[in-house]
């Protein structure tokens, strides 16, 4: 198989009061099915690595990471390489629950955002209140970025994070550089 | 522009992260149903001035459906809850009693 | 003439001159001047023309209420009409141009019409253009396209960027005058989250123009020391040069920042639109004074009282040598007194009242030497361009004129009106306040939020607190509420100052001047200045029926230029209730709108221009198809390839080239953008059964099924092949732009109608890169790659299967929307240009060639295949198209199923698909309609058919189309008639829709 290729083949703009970068491929598994059942997050923890987020907050380290996505869904992160088996093992451990994982690492594309500003760079493009108060590293978000749908969750108070579909990368990243073009700094946070 | 809350993933945001798809509670009639039953639960639409119950959808969010208890006249709102309910709770009736004494209940508006 | 002094300006540098031009005249100012301020100080008082008449006309205000200071500001991609001269920041090489005249500001031929004035009364463009009928394209209509609009529109594109910025706050706080600093300071000092907006580059407002203490000291002082506690504070947001423009529902409000407009050369955005949601709202809006309405009030150098009181003291700038002061109150006294100081000439003040004493400010001017007429006041100001003086009169007469006063100004004051405005955009109510003749915020009456309670508090002047303690005691008080109201606690440290108090006597109302003006001193009394309405308009529009405020408005068109009618509104509105002989308050005001002043068309696109103007949706092979020649066409938001140009063939060549290579060899197909939904669960074969006209629960694993799914009303609304994945999964495939559409309308049967049923559905469309792989060249192609077994034996025709091609893990579906043999292939889309490469690698010598979706349509109307969105437009059935085969009889029911046993739906009479060939070979044109016997009863020939999708074949060589026709099944070899819309008619004879391979032999191979 060949090497695979993201979006924006890891596309940068450093010009911006904050960075822009497109990282990934990040190996990504929906999965849906009544969270209150055990064996659904269970299973979710053993293919992420990770323990299970609370309602609307993700935990992440590195590559790894669950994000919760709604009440019967949520997004198993792992690297790459690995997303097949680590589903194929998911799809083993549910067989006999209802339940849905399917492999969307393909289908999205991944951006980092950092620096200073950053917070900034979001206020512009989501109705989201990005205060350090309310928005704190941690919490997952999903909401609209511009026009398109996105999610976004911040690792330290400099670095966010963001998913949105593969096929709005080049828009995503365009209006993300826009947002941070120098000379627009807010000021705001 | 409004602020919706959305019920299944607990955000509070703006409208544009959400979509209305018109009045809630209907009852689905199909083959079967008498022309006069089709008709009225394919078209005909309650349009209150006052109460009023409306489906919507976080759709730049979590995406789930819910069911939202507003005033058409002020935009006051009186609740969200959940899609999955064929009449809306005893809450949220509470809550529109409390602040509409003269509304005369979900049928009346029919 | 209007000049600089030497006394300093509260707002100027003198140390910073700039320099500047007005109508190509070099001009010289100062930073902090605002356009208003050097150009008076130019001695430039005429800046423009009226809309209608073409009445020269000078500055009248100060700030955003201006209605004449309109001009072209900039040039090419900086050029700007409608720029308020009283709200531009001056910068070094600023261009201005006036407006609305021709050939020149100083001399204007338009200006006629004012002597035509006669002929243009109120409404009459009601009137004027009825007859001869003819008259309006030659004559009416050119006159008025050429009279009409003010500025020039912008001919190049805008350079400048934009942005928006979501704000969340516990307070907005809207006004940086003392009010608003201090309700600001007391709600922030009380720990809340606040914003607070001020318009202008400065804070503080009026109040340090008109002077008085503050806890003993200058306003000034207090405005530092408030604004240096207010930046201290983290939990406060100040913003200057950003307007309050809006307030909308449940706390929504637009603050609208200039960044740039004082500095066009700084980089960074333009615009930025502030979008806040904040819990409560104080408007500390304050106040805009009101003309007098006497005759000649529009000759540039008649102003307002205070605006003449904020050039001599912000800006060191003297409207005039001489000034009139004229007046119904006591704030205007303020003004002469300021000009006395500045040295300067103040011959009279004429008072319309007549008061019993003189006290406070009426004793300080006449102290300084000031002659006082008490009841009197203006029967006609003098000059044309530039006031040269004032005839006096009594006030309670009808303007015999007393005495003539030679002057070069006229400050005027009819009293102050509260901004309103943003207490009234969300539904707050008002009142009218008898003691300063002004409407006020009704505060039992507040516009209401999501929770049902009011979320805006007026405060200060913009509550109607007039003097500096009021205004401070009731800012304070005000956020004193709102911070209670957010359940907060107000902060121990934090009280009202105290301000000093001025002994004032009541104001009068005046609406006319004199009282008993004349109906020739009537029709001189301008009321709209830029909108050229006049006392004697507004009488007109009263006598002939227009009560109510509303209908008046628009036919006088009073209020509607782009001030809004900031200052006329309330003048016209007396003088109406006037006409009409009722009070103010029962004719009621006019609808206040956002914004408040008139913000950019490009500030509300925000960051949404050029590149980034929509999102495209681009595939993983888009920047090969880019590369290669492909020329787009958008399917929603995706772009895909409609051809691919070689050399310099034209687009319908390539496209030729395309349907007859694949036809012949091998092409390639993107095919990337279709969607594709999993469905999974115990339900999810009852689900689609549901979903779906045709059964999908009997498809067998490994098997696939075109579906057509319909809407609730029985409208055909997508198609697609359904593959069986496993026992309890399925893989539904969408047209390109029904992806998230179907996904939507799945989860919303699943979430709001059938939640018990255990049903998970996912959209999976952007995971795969799809390639379809056609023509007798297909398998080949497929063999060379290597891997799994792709031969008919192994995976016939409607197979899907799992494997490897290439060393690419892949999923293959044997579908055909070609008639040809053909697999489509799936890859994991970030392999998905890789795939591409080895595809076209092994298909070299086998002549692959990629095709695009014009060559895709082709190839499926050759084999009868509908296109949903073609043959369906949301009010065709399935049994319209001929596929009753794909609709189960069997099932008690599916979405649409009940609407289409409604009786239209069963109707023989509706149109039916149908195959369309042309007698002569040549192609139908798209959408043309079949006419048949007689006419309907418009006397147009009666239609009985519609060309949906029509092409060139190549395969045939002729053109073929597909169409809907009455009965058309039933008529096979009848020709009929398509009238064209370039004047031929088209003839054409109904045929089977299947124009090639009727057996499907090709793709069965």
């Amino acid at each position: 198989m060949s090497e695979p290729v993201t979006a924006l083949k890891g596309g940068t703009n450093t010009a911006g009061f904050a960075s822009v970068t497109e990282i990934g491929p990040i190996g990504m598994i929906t999965l849906r099915g009544r969270l209150s059942e055990k064996a659904i997050t269970k299973s979710a923890v053993a293919a992420s690595g990770v323990t299970m987020p609370e309602q609307r907050m993700c935990n992440t380290q590195g590559e790894h990471g669950i994000a919760w996505m709604s009440p019967d869904e949520l997004l198993v992160m792992c690297p790459y390489a690995e997303v097949h088996d680590r589903l194929a093992d998911l799809q083993e451990k549910l067989a006999k629950h209802h339940a849905l994982a399917v492999n969307v690492s393909d289908a999205r594309a991944v951006f980092q955002v950092k620096g200073e500003g950053v917070r900034e760079v979001l206020a512009k493009l989501a109705p989201v209140d990005m205060h350090p108060d309310q928005f704190t590293p941690g919490m997952f978000r999903r909401t609209r970025l511009a026009q398109v749908p996105a999610a976004f969750w911040m690792t330290d108070d400099t670095t966010v994070h963001i998913i949105c579909f593969r096929s709005v990368a080049q828009y995503v990243f365009e209006v993300l550089c826009v947002a941070a073009q120098p000379g627009s700094e807010v000021d705001h946070f | 522009m409004l602020t919706i809350h959305c019920p299944n993933c607990g955000v509070t945001a703006e409208e544009t992260e959400f979509h209305a798809h018109g009045e809630a509670h209907l009852t689905r009639f199909g083959p079967g149903s008498t022309d006069d039953q089709f008709e009225s639960y394919l078209f005909m639409r309650r349009n209150p001035k006052g109460v009023h119950f409306e489906r919507w959808r976080h759709q730049n969010g979590c995406g789930k459906w819910f069911h939202v208890a507003r005033c058409t006249m002020t935009l006051e709102v009186f609740g969200s809850y959940s899609a999955q309910t064929t009449e809306p709770p005893q809450d949220i009736i509470d809550i529109i009693k409390d602040r509409r004494p003269d509304w005369d209940g979900l049928e009346a508006t029919t | 003439m209007s000049t600089r002094l030497a006394t300093k300006g509260r707002l100027i540098d003198t140390r910073k001159p700039l320099s500047f031009s007005f109508n190509g005249k070099k001009m010289r100012g100062y930073a902090g001047d605002t356009l208003a301020s050097a150009l008076l100080a130019n001695d430039q008082m005429l800046v423009g023309r009226s809309f209608k008449y073409h009445r020269p006309r000078g500055v009248v205000a100060s700030g955003a209420e201006e209605p004449n200071g309109l001009v072209n500001l900039g040039k090419e991609g900086q050029f700007e009409p409608n720029q308020r001269v009283t709200t531009t920041e001056l910068f070094d090489g600023l261009e201005a141009e006036s407006q609305n005249h021709w050939p020149s500001l100083e001399f204007d031929i338009g200006a006629i019409n004012k002597h035509l004035s006669r002929f243009l009364p109120a409404g009459f463009y009601y009137k004027m253009f009825m007859y001869p009928r003819a008259a309006w394209k030659h004559v009416y209509e050119p006159f008025i396209r050429q009279s009409a609009g003010l500025g020039k529109a912008p001919k190049s594109r805008d350079e400048d960027t934009y942005e928006h910025f979501y704000a969340f706050c516990d307070v907005l706080v809207v006004g940086g005058g003392v009010a608003g600093l201090q309700a600001a300071l007391t709600a922030g000092k009380s720990g809340a989250r606040v914003i607070l907006l001020e318009q202008t580059d400065h804070w503080g407002g009026r109040a340090p123009v008109d002077g008085g203490t503050i806890d003993g000291g200058p306003v000034d002082k207090f405005v530092d020391e408030t604004l240096a506690a207010l930046k201290s504070m983290d939990n406060v947001q100040l913003r200057n040069r950003t307007m309050g423009a809006g307030v909308y529902d449940h706390g929504y409000a637009l603050g609208y920042e200039r960044l740039t407009d004082h500095a066009p050369k700084a980089g960074g955005p333009r615009h930025r639109l502030w979008r806040i949601r904040a819990a409560q709202i104080i408007t500390a809006t304050g106040a805009i004074e009101r003309p007098l309405s006497f005759a000649g009030n529009d000759i540039p150098g008649v102003m307002l009282a205070s605006a003449v009181r904020d050039y001599v003291v912000n800006y060191g700038v003297s409207v005039g040598d001489r000034t009139v002061v004229v007046t119904n109150n006591d704030n205007a006294y303020l003004t002469a007194i300021s000009l006395k100081h500045a040295g300067l000439d103040v011959p009279v003040i004429l008072d319309a009242r007549v008061l019993p004493d003189d006290r406070g400010l009426v004793a300080q001017a006449k102290a300084l030497g000031i002659r006082v007429l008490m009841g009197h006041g203006i029967a006609s100001v003098k000059g044309g361009k530039r006031v040269t003086g004032v005839q006096i009169c009594s006030q309670a007469g009808e303007g015999a004129v007393l005495e003539e006063v030679a002057c070069d100004a006229v400050a005027m004051s009819g009293g102050w009106s509260p901004v309103v405005h943003l207490w009234s955009h969300c539904g707050g109510k008002l009142r009218w306040d008898t003691s300063h003749a002004c409407f006020l915020p009704d505060v039992d009456n507040p516009p209401k939020g999501a929770d049902g309670m009011g979320f805006v508090t007026p405060a200060g002047a913009a509550s109607g607190m007039f003097a500096l303690d009021d205004v401070l005691h009731d800012a304070h008080s005000a956020a004193e509420g709102v911070i209670t109201s957010l359940g907060m606690r107000l902060a121990k440290n934090v009280s009202s100052p105290i301000a000093d108090r001025r002994e004032e006597s009541p104001l009068a109302p005046v609406w006319l001047m004199p009282h008993g003006a004349s109906a020739k001193l009537r029709e001189k009394t301008w009321l709209d200045y830029q909108n050229d309405v006049k006392v004697s308009d507004v009488r007109l529009a009263a006598q002939e029926g227009f009560v109510s405020v509303e209908h008046a408005k628009r036919y006088t068109t009073l209020g509607m230029a782009t001030d809004q009618g900031k200052l006329s509104n309330i003048n016209g509105l007396a003088t109406l209730a006037g006409a009409l002989d009722a009070d103010i308050p029962t004719v009621g005001t006019t609808t206040f709108r956002p914004p408040y002043h008139p913000i950019s068309l490009a500030s509300i696109a925000g960051e949404a221009k050029d590149h980034v103007f929509q999102p495209i949706r681009r595939t993983p092979i888009h920047d090969w198809h880019e590369a290669n020649g492909a020329i787009f066409e958008p399917v929603g938001q995706w772009r895909r390839p409609y051809a691919f140009k070689r050399g310099l063939e034209s687009t319908h060549d390539a496209v030729m080239r395309e349907v007859k290579n694949t036809r012949e060899k091998l092409g390639l197909l993107d095919a990337s953008t279709l969607g594709k939904i999993i469905v999974k669960g115990p339900d999810a074969g009852k689900f689609l059964d549901m979903m779906y006209t045709n059964v999908m629960s009997t498809l067998k694993v490994g098997k696939c099924r075109y579906g057509l799914m319909c809407s609730e009303n029985g409208f055909l609304i997508d198609d697609g092949v359904v593959a069986r994945i496993d026992e309890d999964t399925w893989l539904c495939h969408t047209t390109t732009g029904g992806a998230e559409r179907i996904h939507a309308h799945m989860e919303e049967w699943l979430q709001t109608e059938w939640w018990d049923w255990n049903v998970y559905v996912a959209n999976v469309t952007e995971q795969y890169a799809q390639v379809a792989v056609v023509g007798p060249n297909a398998r080949t192609a497929l063999e060379r790659l290597g891997g799994m077994d792709v031969s008919k034996e192994a995976l016939g025709f409607m197979d899907w299967a799992d494997g490897e091609l290439g060393g690419f893990k892949v999923r293959v579906y044997r579908i055909s929307f070609s008639g040809e043999l053909s697999y489509e292939v799936a890859v994991d889309a970030s392999h998905g240009q890789a795939f591409w490469d080895a595809l076209l690698a092994v298909g070299a010598d086998l002549g692959v060639m990629p095709y695009g979706t014009e060559c895709l349509h082709i190839m499926r109307a050759e084999k009868g295949f509908i296109m949903i969105g073609d043959e369906t437009d949301g009010t065709v059935i399935p049994q319209d198209l001929g596929l009753n085969w794909a609709i189960s009889k069997k099932k008690d029911d599916y979405l649409g199923k009940r609407a289409q046993e409604r009786s239209h739906m069963t109707d023989p009479n509706r149109w039916k698909l149908v195959g369309l060939e042309t007698v002569d070979g040549s192609t139908l044109p798209d959408g043309a309609y079949a006419v048949g016997e007689g006419t309907n009863e418009n006397g147009q020939k009666n239609m009985i058919g519609r060309v949906t999708s029509t092409y060139h074949s190549p395969t045939l060589g002729k053109g073929i189309a597909m169409g809907l026709v009455l009965h058309g099944p039933d008529r096979m070899g009848e020709v009929l008639s398509f009238p064209g819309t370039d004047g031929k008619t088209y003839e054409a004879k109904i045929v089977d829709p299947v124009f090639c391979d009727k057996e499907g032999e090709k793709q069965n191979v």
